[in-house]
């Protein structure tokens, strides 16, 4: 892609995630926060590419550990932002209601 | 596959995390919102394996597994009071994997300028936030000291290795000694992270972490630039937004600005971090309400309407269920019982309300600072638990301090308030707390383990 246009998407896209992030309500902002965390994470495609395009050893070694540090961030932030979202639902009908 | 075909798959995917998004904005759809994200990403890396022919590397399934079984392992032992360090540490390795991406696209022959420029970039924001991530991790899990740690001339090292990251990098864009130039702008950046933020204080945590998730979305768009990938800039694009917007909310919250922040004035300057210390015994005999104020408890039995304001203190002296034992008789009395949540509450932006959420507190008794400062006033007993700065009407008064125009939760406006704080140390600003000194507040201090157990038990 021309390299315009991939600035251009960033353009775009950051201020369109702020617009909606704005309506999550601070209760949600630590899930919120561990959840752009996993996706932030999404740097596992280029590790992945990296990797496999990579011919000497070391670039090897080095792209696989790209890949495994990448993957711990996607793999740990999603799944600790589902365990926190399902302390919250569980509350609606629980104790308080 | 077409390239066609795979720019509207991205685009969808796109789409995919912008809809788990704003399914984030409700309680009740939340978590769907996420399980959304979380299936964008991995049809995201089923894309990108097959766009790339890469399905029958399997190095990369040994690594993506490994990644997995860590994570996951991760995510399910740690507890919540340690959610801030463990923000911080999965920062700090996916800006690691951002930064290795960036050197390998580095070391790759025929570059154009625009992929040496955006890579070396990615290299610099993403190694410094490496460390910053890092050394914030090791803060708050107190393996480095707390307090704030300022070298001599520490601003002139900053401005320093901020250079030794310019310089390289225009040389890299202009393609001249290329792996030198990477090498010290990798050392630079790594040294200017770790500047950066061995000088922040535990409780200028939330503004540090909402700061480097800002980051690592910018390293992780800048890195997708370099290695043409649309989807990883939209992607990261919205992160490093979200990122952002909270580090806005907590600048306003703490009363500081963003620019102060980016130059480094992340803590107040001189001030004795006067945190309530972890679990140690009470210095002097928890006292009992003066003589000419009335028992605390007697005071519960009668009141129709409490407000409890819980801080960090709470958390450090683990007093959640008991909180929420007192929550519990209150409501059983037929007392309306409802939480106030400063926004800076805890170490990172939300916390409080993730820890109260542990122990069945339901959510719908949690209330912003916005939605329930006015009705202390109306309100019979305030009750602040291990909360300090945030309820400090010095606030309002105290031109010069650094708490002066802070908002703050108006527990001064109950008619009474019932402190259940350690002791009547300052807060971290090292503002002493008039609230203190007011005629209707009522003071039970120590461990709020036991006084708001005691509380609770005499119900």
């Amino acid at each position: 892609m021309h390299p315009l246009i991939l600035v251009l998407i960033f353009i775009v896209a950051a201020p369109l995630g702020y617009k909606i992030i704005s309506h999550v309500p601070s209760l949600l902002h630590t899930p919120l926060m561990s959840g752009m965390n996993a996706l932030s994470g999404l740097n596992i495609l280029g590790a992945l590419t990296a990797c496999a395009a990579a011919a000497a050893t070391g670039s090897r070694i080095l792209g696989g550990l790209a890949v495994v540090l990448a993957m711990i961030n996607v793999a740990g932030g999603f799944s600790v932002t589902q365990r926190m979202l399902s302390m919250f639902r569980h509350k609606q009908g629980g104790a308080g209601q | 596959m077409s390239d066609l075909f795979y720019y509207i798959c991205c685009g969808l995917l796109a789409l995919g995390i912008l809809l788990g998004l704003s399914l984030l904005s409700k309680v009740k759809t939340a978590a769907t919102g996420n399980l959304v994200s979380c299936l964008s990403c991995a049809l995201a890396v089923i894309l990108t394996l097959v766009r790339y022919e890469i399905l029958s590397d399997g190095l990369l399934y040994l690594c993506m597994g490994i990644g997995l079984a860590i994570g996951m392992t991760l995510a399910l032992r740690v507890k919540m009071i340690a959610m801030p360090q463990m923000v911080a540490f999965l920062h700090g390795l996916g800006v690691a994997a951002s930064a290795l991406v960036a050197i390998l696209v580095l070391t790759s022959p025929s570059l154009t300028a625009f992929t040496r420029f955006t890579g070396g970039l990615a290299l610099a924001v993403g190694s410094l936030t490496f460390t910053s991530s890092m050394v914030a991790a090791g803060k708050l899990q107190r393996l480095l000291p707390q307090k704030p740690l300022i070298l001599p001339s520490h601003k002139a090292l900053l401005n320093v290795c901020a250079a030794l990251i310019l310089l390289p990098l225009l040389l890299l864009t202009l393609g001249i000694a290329v792996k030198a130039s990477m090498l010290v702008n990798l050392i630079a950046s790594l040294g200017f992270g770790l500047l950066f933020t061995i000088r922040v204080g535990g409780a200028d945590m939330p503004i540090t972490i909402s700061l480097l998730n800002c980051f690592a979305g910018v390293a992780g768009a800048i890195a997708g630039m370099s290695i043409d990938d649309p989807l990883l800039i939209a992607a990261e694009g919205i992160v490093g937004a979200s990122g952002l917007l909270l580090t806005q909310i907590m600048c306003r919250a703490m009363n500081r600005s963003l620019p102060d922040i980016l130059m480094g004035r992340t803590s107040v300057a001189g001030a004795p971090s006067a945190v309530v210390p972890e679990n140690t015994a009470p210095a002097a005999e928890p006292d009992a309400a003066a003589p000419d104020r009335p028992d605390p408890a007697e005071l519960l039995r009668g009141a129709k309407d409490v407000i409890i304001i819980p801080g960090y203190g709470m958390a450090l002296a683990q007093a959640q269920e008991q909180v929420k034992a007192l929550m519990e008789k209150l409501e059983a009395n037929g007392t309306k019982v409802r939480f106030a949540i400063h926004p800076v509450a805890g170490r990172m932006p939300g916390h409080m309300n993730v820890l109260l959420c542990e122990v069945d507190i339901p959510y719908d008794q949690l209330f912003e600072l916005d939605e329930i400062n006015a009705d202390f006033a109306s309100s019979d007993v305030a009750i602040i638990v291990g909360a300090n700065d945030v309820v400090n009407p010095a606030a309002r008064h105290a031109a010069g301090t650094p708490i002066y125009g802070m908002p703050i939760l108006q527990a001064d406006q109950a008619p009474w308030a019932v402190v259940c704080n350690f002791d009547r140390q300052p807060g971290y600003a090292g503002v002493p707390n008039t609230l203190y000194d007011e005629p209707h507040t009522i003071l039970l201090l120590g461990d709020a383990k036991e006084t708001v157990q005691r509380l609770a038990d005499a119900l």
